[in-house]
């Protein structure tokens, strides 16, 4: 292991991580169960899931709070399973930011380069590199109490990489902060990522957060990977019910299969008769196909759409949210649907009770595994 | 607290509250403080001869300097236990934790007596003690534990520990333990981590507790006369001789003066260091 005071700077050159068959009991509930995972260098990996999906178990293991029941972690060929936290070189942002409040805002930051011996006076030159990275070369002196959430947050990311890690790791990092704030912070941590090109581990429960800074998304569920791959792919073509309903939102519609034709086929719900492309037994082991249907895929109109499916309903209610609508229809096959309409000066504002036509085409819904 | 916004008569309201407290204290708390102020000056005679005294008899300083040496070892032993045992106490499960702090305020229910007889019964030179070790041989003659200072020590620590323990784990538990992860994350060793993270953080409750015990020891008479075997005087009991024995009332409350004066010296000088407010809870 390099002493980050003396490192050169090609060993500032990014890190791949591998997780190998990574499980984690306790007692007989499963927290982990055999995770295996391949970080590519430099990427910012986000692992997204619901709260006791196993997301922070996972980034526990990695930064070696948490030893795994079973299964190796590997930086770049190096097994560093049995490695303890602070000898794994990795940052870390941890929710909350946990900065140490007996220090000032230069000494929390100066900290990790401390406890690797390199003096305040030699350090001090990087300390304040790092801070200015953050954009908080002028709070050097104050204490973390005295900042407000974001500039804490960012002391936070300043400390976790003046010392060149191998690795962030960032742990809710945005969790505590405003809407507006969280906005901003995004576009920053992307800029650093950039500029560092050190690979990222980020956890969240925050779809939205996941989808616009990560490179890869790995989805957990239950202690095990849903499914995993970039945020555009996971969006498009969700393996499951569960990742169509957990990134962004989806309406699920569960037929039975009447016909089979090339390429397409027939789905019957109630009376309805739905064309979907591809095939029923696109996903392995279901006989009847779930299709998830995105809220912008589905047209909402006066007038019967010219598209495949189109189906007659009411309008249940319907949510201005500034650039769309949300428009709750109920058809009396599908049961209640959700759609997302930008607003059209063609058609008039959408109506509580007013009779509509709602349609797709046949490639616009994804067929899922059912949960 | 400083800029609430209470009306004036709001405020007269809360302190017609606070009144039958304040009373309380007044009748027995201020008004016999000030009677033995007043015996100091005024017995036998009107006047400072009591206190001329603190210069002219060497006595009273050599007391004093046992009574502050003995209570000075005392907390420190007290503290220093204290700690591992209140650090403990942040990290075990709810269960232990429950159990460890019914042990601890088990301890405040033995009768002083009770306790200075058990030291004694442990600590004499064909005690428990004594004659454990020199079975196994780890020493070939008794030590000599008892009518001396490190008896008298012994025995203020067993009552200074778990007022140093209740003080310090108000105090750690209050520290966040993720930052403990935080440091090991960021490269310190665990020692580290302590040295330069924990130990900042307790050192409020390190001087709570400090000043409690050392505060709790000073007014010590029965340990020492037990333990001590007379030998070792501090200024409690010398003290109670003379208001029981010399009768010497006048001398007896100027001593009680001094006493109540270092307390205070010593409260002021720490309120400069730590929020004694926020140190206390």
């Amino acid at each position: 292991m390099t002493i980050a005071g003396t490192s050169a700077p090609q060993e500032r050159a990014s890190h791949a991580l591998r997780l190998n068959g990574i499980s984690k009991h306790y007692g007989r509930h499963v927290a982990l169960d055999d995770v295996s995972l391949n970080i590519p260098r430099g990427q910012f990996v986000t692992l997204l899931g619901p709260s006791g999906s196993g997301k922070t178990s996972l980034l526990m293991a990695i930064a070696g709070f948490m030893a795994p029941t079973k299964g190796q972690i590997f930086l770049d060929d190096r097994d560093i399973t049995d490695v303890p936290p602070e000898r794994r070189n990795f940052g870390m942002v941890f929710q909350g930011y946990a900065l140490f409040p007996n220090m000032t805002v230069e000494e929390n930051v100066w900290f990790p380069l401390r406890v690797r011996g390199v003096s305040r006076g030699s350090a001090l030159e990087r300390v304040r590199a790092s801070l200015s990275m953050v954009q908080l070369d002028h709070l050097g002196n104050r204490y973390p109490s005295q900042l407000s959430g974001g500039q804490q947050q960012r002391v936070a990311l300043a400390r976790a990489l003046v010392f060149e890690p191998s690795l962030l790791l960032l742990d809710e990092p945005m969790s505590a902060l405003d809407r507006q704030l969280r906005a901003e912070l995004q576009w920053e941590l992307r800029s650093l990522h950039r500029r560092l090109g050190v690979t990222f581990v980020n956890v969240t429960h925050d779809q939205e957060e996941a989808l616009s800074m990560s490179d890869e998304i790995v989805i957990l569920r239950g202690g095990r990977i849903e499914q995993a791959g970039k945020p555009a792919d996971l969006y498009d073509r969700p393996a499951s019910a569960f990742v169509a309903g957990f990134l962004g939102d989806s309406n699920f519609i569960r037929g039975r299969t009447t016909a089979t034709r090339e390429g397409s086929f027939e789905l019957t719900v109630g009376q309805a008769t739905i064309v979907q492309s591809g095939s029923p037994h696109a996903v392995a082991g279901s006989h009847s196909p779930v299709l998830a249907l995105r809220p912008e895929k589905l047209a909402v109109s006066r007038a019967r759409p010219n598209l495949t499916n189109a189906l007659e309903g009411t309008i249940v209610d319907a949510k201005y949210q500034g650039s769309a609508y949300s428009v709750q229809v109920r058809s009396p096959d599908l049961g209640l649907l959700t759609a997302r309409l930008a607003p059209n000066p063609a058609e008039p504002k959408p109506e509580v009770n007013a009779s509509v036509w709602i349609g797709w085409g046949a490639d616009d819904a994804v067929i899922v595994r059912e949960n | 607290m400083s800029d609430t916004a209470l009306s004036r008569s709001e405020r007269s309201r809360y302190l017609v509250l606070a009144l039958p407290a304040i009373l309380m204290m007044g009748v027995f708390f201020a008004i016999p403080l000030l009677q033995v102020l007043w015996l100091s000056v005024s017995e036998p005679r009107l006047g400072f001869e009591n206190y001329q005294e603190i210069a002219t008899n060497p006595l009273i300083a050599r007391i004093w300097m046992t009574t502050l040496r003995v209570c000075l070892i005392t907390t420190v032993i007290s503290v220093v236990f204290g700690y591992v045992v209140a650090y403990a106490m942040t990290v075990v499960g709810p269960r232990q934790r429950m159990g460890m702090i019914l042990c601890i305020l088990a301890t405040f229910s033995f009768s002083v007596l009770v306790r200075a007889f058990a030291f004694v019964v442990l600590l004499r030179t064909e005690g428990l003690l004594n004659e454990a070790l020199l079975a196994v041989g780890l020493i070939h003659q008794p030590l000599r534990l008892l009518r001396n200072e490190v008896g008298v020590v012994i025995g203020m620590a067993h009552y200074g520990l778990p007022v140093a323990i209740l003080a310090l784990y108000s105090n750690l538990r209050g520290i966040n333990a993720k930052l403990m992860d935080a440091a090991r994350g960021l490269g310190a060793s665990g020692f580290q981590a302590f040295r330069l993270v924990y130990l900042p953080l307790s050192v409020p409750g390190i001087l709570a507790a400090s000043v409690l015990v050392f505060v709790y020891s000073l007014g010590f008479f029965i340990i020492p006369a037990l333990l001590g075997g007379g030998r070792v005087v501090m200024i409690a009991e010398y003290i109670r001789v003379g208001f029981e024995e010399t009768l010497r009332w006048g001398y007896a409350t100027m001593l009680a003066t001094t006493l109540v004066a270092v307390v205070l010296i010593l409260l002021a000088v720490m309120s400069r260091f730590v929020d004694l407010r926020k140190a206390f809870g």
